[in-house]
């Protein structure tokens, strides 16, 4: 079986994946993993998929040469993909919109979803506003402190957004209480899981809507850059964006695939979020992957500046790459991440997201150590608008 | 070779024929190991058969336990700050079986401590403490071969849950692997909802015993004496879980396993006034 052929039929990337949830959610996911296996084969929801992110999501997005950076640095080439530049400002809504239209046609009107940064629940709040439909928000309260203007912008969109006060009260307590207002509400509700994670079919369905990403890339870059890329760069939180990338390029083996986890204070202060680097396997939220845990199988609290990586799992499908040898995985931390944030905003003129901001600083990183001739593509998969409370914090200033 | 074709050598069946002959149900209480502390667990679970227990599900606390309400999560955020681990989950077994090797426990929790320890580990180390069942929450029988396989050799029951959204295909999944009893989830939910739906159960019992050939149990939802009652006229089993961690939670230092007593024994006698 070709790596690109994953997950099986039980949803099984490897050792990974599967479905790992109590009962009464079985019937939910038998009935999701149907729907969207005849839906992906589809022309006609292929091309309303396809409509929409045309001409609501604004795709393509470009590939940008980061001329300036690549000079400052004096290495490789740097390349952008924008993905900061699509409607809602990252890549979150190519799965939002996929996942909505197959709710649509599944009847359910009434979405729920989990989110940390915000931006998976700004972009869940969006499609559910644009196809009419209730939506409802999981957010842990820290991270609503963390991310005051996203919240404001659900409540905009017409979402409630659910403060959840459990465990670490962050994304991943959000995705506990989303998983149990789905078990209470299964029948009308549709869950929109945000990242490359949970039960068969979601890592693989939330893949297949990224992966827009990824195919764009396979035309755009011989056509701005003459050829592939030598590696191409994404943050790894859940790890959404850094699959829609990868995954198209998996085939093309001269393409290294590096996904940029956020290695916090450091990876030796236990501080932080790097699962693929210092966690190991286990089974959370529904599916087999790693996991940040302790030695009695407890999930651990994690830490990043950025509240999109502070997650202590991972898709199961970037474990398999892992294990496997096709992807590597790196760590940045805190300091590396807002180095490069602060670089890319004076240099380029563009304010990167905190968590797109680890993938630009692992660029930056080897960009150095590399000749001229190099090329490496970041998925800038998010703007920073919704980080400058957190930045503003750590330069001593109050907004 | 079938988990269901190793003879079972747990205590489960046992006490299910004595009830039977008797015409009297199970009632199986649920509390969360290490909740309020690791000492009282313990004399809880021998309070609980003294108030009339049959088998005791004794909860494995984790960190982000998905399918519970506030209330078992409460319980298990309680004994996890005292680091109450799977290891002291056993621990608490063995402790139990130096006065009691009658009565059936079953350790209910998540995937993952079990993970960290190694299935193989697990199963020989739970057996070696008296443990008669295993219930995990996020195993479904998809994922369950393998472990169900080895639990089963230790001479220990799986314990899978059904729910109102099981269809016939699932009910027979869970049959091949399910020893001991079954657990029906009486509603759509998360432990600790308040609605209860009889008819439904009524209606949902015999389609799985058409399918299913052991004693059913039905949790979820079970309050009191008088809903306890209800439930038990029509399934062979009562599981009641978050009302008892609800009176750990509320008893003042010391008094849980009497408080929780007191509130057992009044079920068990409104669930044998019945019969």
């Amino acid at each position: 079986m070709q790596m690109t052929d994953l997950p099986d039929r039980k949803g099984h990337f490897g050792p990974y994946g599967g479905i790992f949830v109590a009962e009464t959610l079985m019937y939910a996911l038998d009935e999701l993993r149907d729907n969207y296996e005849r839906l992906r084969q589809d022309p006609a929801f292929v091309a309303e998929f396809e409509y929409e992110l045309k001409h609501y999501v604004g795709r393509p997005s470009p590939v940008y040469f980061a001329k300036r950076l690549t000079e400052q640095c004096g290495g490789a080439q740097i390349w952008l993909k924008r993905e900061d530049l699509n409607h809602t400002g990252a890549h979150k809504i190519n799965n939002t919109m996929g996942q909505a239209l197959v709710a649509r046609h599944m009847g359910k009107k009434r979405i729920i979803a989990e989110t940390g940064a915000g931006q998976h629940g700004v972009a869940s709040a969006t499609v559910a506003a644009r196809f009419g439909m209730e939506c409802v928000v999981y957010m842990g309260s820290e991270d609503i402190q963390r991310q005051a203007p996203n919240v404001y912008r659900m409540k905009l969109l017409g979402a409630s957004v659910v403060p959840v006060e459990s465990g670490s009260k962050t994304l991943k307590d959000a995705l506990n209480e989303a998983m149990r207002d789905w078990v209470t509400n299964v029948e009308g509700t549709f869950y929109i899981i945000g990242t490359v994670a949970g039960p068969h079919p979601y890592p693989m369905m939330v893949r297949d809507f990224n992966s827009v990403v990824g195919r764009e890339l396979l035309t755009q870059m011989p056509e701005a850059a003459g050829r592939f890329p030598d590696a191409i760069l994404a943050c790894v939180g859940g790890g959404s964006n850094a699959m829609g990338a990868f995954y198209p390029f998996i085939p093309h083996q001269e393409v290294r695939l590096i996904g940029v986890e956020a290695g916090g204070h450091g990876l030796h202060t236990g501080k932080h979020a790097a699962t693929l680097c210092a966690g190991k396997p286990g089974v959370l939220h529904g599916n087999r992957t790693y996991l940040m845990q302790d030695e009695n199988g407890q999930i651990m609290e994690t830490h990043s500046i950025s509240a999109g990586l502070d997650y202590p799992g991972v898709g199961p499908e970037h474990a398999w790459l892992k294990d496997t040898g096709r992807a590597e995985y790196v760590a940045v931390t805190d300091e590396e991440a807002l180095e490069a944030f602060h670089a890319l905003c004076r240099v380029e003129g563009i304010i990167p997201a905190l968590e797109s901001s680890h993938a630009v600083a692992q660029a930056m990183k080897m960009a150095r150590t590399m000749s001229k001739d190099k090329v490496l593509l970041v998925n800038l998969s998010g703007r920073g608008d919704k980080d400058m409370n957190t930045v503003a914090h750590h330069s001593g200033l109050t907004l | 070779m079938s988990p269901r074709d190793i003879p079972t050598v747990s205590r489960i069946p046992g006490v299910f024929e004595k009830l039977k002959a008797a015409g009297r149900k199970a009632l199986i209480p649920f509390i969360t190991a290490g909740d309020p502390d690791k000492a009282s667990t313990v004399p809880i679970m021998h309070a609980l058969v003294t108030a009339g227990a049959d088998i005791i599900e004794l909860g494995v606390p984790f960190s982000d336990p998905m399918a519970d309400g506030p209330t078992i999560q409460r319980s298990s955020e309680r004994a996890l700050k005292h680091g109450t681990s799977l290891r002291d989950c056993l621990d608490f077994v063995r402790e139990f079986r130096s006065r009691d090797q009658a009565t059936p426990v079953v350790l209910m929790g998540y995937a993952n401590p079990i993970e960290a320890m190694g299935y193989d580990t697990f199963a020989a180390a739970a057996a070696d403490a008296g443990v008669d069942g295993v219930l995990v929450v996020d195993y479904p029988p998809e994922e369950s071969v393998e472990l169900t396989t080895k639990l089963r050799a230790a001479g220990i029951d799986s314990i899978f849950l059904l729910s109102p959204t099981s269809l016939d295909q699932r009910m027979e999944e869970v049959a091949h692997l399910a020893s001991g009893y079954v657990y029906y989830v009486s509603l759509k939910g998360v432990t600790g909802a308040a609605h209860l739906d009889l008819a439904e159960i009524a209606r949902k019992i015999p389609q799985i015993r058409a399918r299913v050939n052991l004693p059913i149990g039905v949790g979820f939802g079970i309050r009191d004496g008088a809903t306890a009652r209800a439930v038990s006229g029509i399934s062979d089993a009562v599981v009641i879980g978050s009302r008892l961690v609800q009176e750990i939670e509320a008893a003042p230092p010391g008094q849980a396993a009497a408080k929780v007593g007191s509130l057992v024994a009044e079920i068990r006698r409104a669930m044998d006034a019945q019969a």
